[in-house]
């Protein structure tokens, strides 16, 4: 769900619109070192993938369905900065082209979904893989926690939000309890298209996922064994 | 989190003459921008508050009908804000402060305040969100978001994106449609085998897309900036044309100060 206009107050708009600008800033240097000079079509091209993404829909259970909301996913494939680009620009045009999270919301949207999920979300995956040993499991394993992990934290974060600029006269204790528990199980379904969608793209082009580089090995170089010309050769 | 985000990109612009789609597109964001701004600070508690948002409801709906936009239309905006309408009608449930009894059920007072605000100011920034969409073409909003001074590469990024976007859904649909005519049903959590492998092979394809473009673009002479023409200047009959949407709301806002 994305914050629409209204939900937060001004000054609490304002200052995530701040930190918002400040992290596309930063992600926009970042990018530059995961993709260099390829970072507009690479990361063009990733939003729309995100973007269709979410479109799909899988089903969790109980007749419900659910969509992935790929922060997680998208920094273990693309890397965090161009993840949280990606995010940014699919908030963008969900925004202005379907009116969906608020104008005036905007900087809010990007710093619960682009921010803190994305961050969060590879921070996390980052600490597992490194406790765990290299291997592809270990890599789904860390990019499940994180996907997981990564969605009651924006929702959490979304409730810090609230407490400070909310508009209405709310127990907070509720609101963390409800917003929590119900994230918690979307965080369950998140981690199962994550590490659905990442082992298949694991087993098809390992060498596109970014949160996996220390998995590949450099090819060894052996020198050939050189024949020893014969005495009698013509040359 | 029930349906998907987004649509067709192509579906989203009404074609179209009136002067609202004349106008150019970062003056209508800027209009937009601030009747959101003017609504978000309307006060909730004021009594005079739901006076002023249905002057701002007719304002929005008055842009519409210069830009004849169909009811339908708008009405299809607003399908966005459904998950959100959810919340607000929970608010009087858990709202604290005194109770009111209405058909039997004991609400929050100050919550059903709160909760039928938030749906006013969503419902009044949905639809002027919406009609700026359906008069502004994808492209030309891009140019608006950057006369805006929005950083080059993402406004770059951003028309990868939409240049891609409808290319990309239209894969997953193919996906889909082969995906069912086989037979496929996703009914439990074990549709993850195929629908996982699926959305993998998007991003692979949509990457190796991205690698085809950058290649085609750098043959074409890309060096890290997309050439465009200048952009031409904006007469101030054009703000003010523009700007009189959140200017009316903000005379509706103070003039509910005054009276109220």
């Amino acid at each position: 769900m994305h914050v629409p206009d209204g939900f937060l107050d001004a000054p609490t708009s304002v200052a995530t619109g701040v930190v918002a600008a400040g992290t596309v800033a930063l992600a926009l240097r970042g990018a530059r070192r995961e993709l260099d000079e390829r970072t507009a079509p690479l990361a063009g091209l990733t939003a729309a993938f995100v973007f269709a993404v979410q479109m799909m829909n899988f089903p969790v259970g109980a007749g419900t369905s659910g969509h992935l909301i790929g922060g997680a996913l998208t920094a273990v494939l693309v890397g965090p900065w161009t993840a949280v680009l990606c995010m940014t620009v699919v908030l963008v045009v969900q925004a202005v082209l379907f009116a969906d999270g608020g104008l005036t919301a905007l900087g809010t949207n990007v710093t619960l979904m682009g921010l803190v999920a994305v961050v969060l979300g590879y921070g996390v995956f980052r600490l597992v893989v490194r406790l765990l040993p290299p291997t592809r499991g270990g890599v789904l394993a860390g990019a499940a926690v994180g996907a997981f992990l990564s969605v009651p934290a924006a929702a959490l974060a979304f409730v810090g939000l609230f407490a400070v600029g909310g508009v209405a006269d709310v127990s907070l204790g509720a609101v963390a309890a409800t917003m929590g528990g119900v994230h918690l199980l979307i965080g369950l379904g998140e981690a199962a298209i994550t590490v659905a969608v990442l082992g298949a793209v694991l087993t098809v082009r390992p060498d596109l996922v970014h949160g996996a580089a220390h998995l590949r090995r450099a090819v060894e170089l052996a020198p050939r064994p050189v024949v020893a010309p014969a005495s009698g050769s013509t040359r | 989190m029930g349906a998907g985000h987004g649509g067709a990109l192509g579906a989203v612009y009404v074609p179209g003459s009136s002067v609202v789609h004349r106008l150019a597109a970062h003056v209508k964001l800027v209009g937009v921008l601030a009747f959101a701004l003017v609504v978000v600070a309307t006060p909730v508690g004021a009594g005079w508050a739901w006076a002023a948002y249905a002057g701002f409801l007719a304002l929005v709906l008055g842009a519409a009908a210069v830009a004849r936009l169909t009811p339908r239309r708008l009405v299809r905006g607003l399908a966005v804000e459904i998950p959100f309408v959810v919340f607000a009608l929970l608010m009087p449930f858990v709202a604290r402060g005194p109770r009111i009894e209405v058909a039997g059920l004991s609400l929050s007072e100050s919550g059903l305040a709160a909760g039928g605000g938030l749906l006013a100011k969503a419902t009044l920034s949905v639809l002027a969100a919406t009609v700026l969409a359906a008069t502004t073409e994808a492209r030309e909003l891009l140019r608006g978001l950057e006369r805006l001074r929005l950083p080059a590469v993402l406004v770059q990024i951003l028309s990868f994106m939409i240049r891609y976007a409808d290319v990309v859904s239209g894969e997953l649909r193919r996906m889909r449609v082969a995906r069912e005519s086989r037979g496929f049903r996703p009914r439990h959590l074990g549709a993850l085998k195929v629908l996982g492998p699926a959305a993998a092979s998007l991003f692979v394809r949509s990457y190796e897309r991205g690698e085809r473009v950058h290649l085609a673009m750098l043959s074409r002479g890309y060096t890290g900036r997309l050439a465009g023409d200048p952009a031409a200047a904006v007469a101030p009959a054009q703000w003010a044309v523009g700007l009189s949407l959140p200017l009316a709301a903000a005379a509706v806002l103070g003039a509910g100060m005054l009276v109220g």
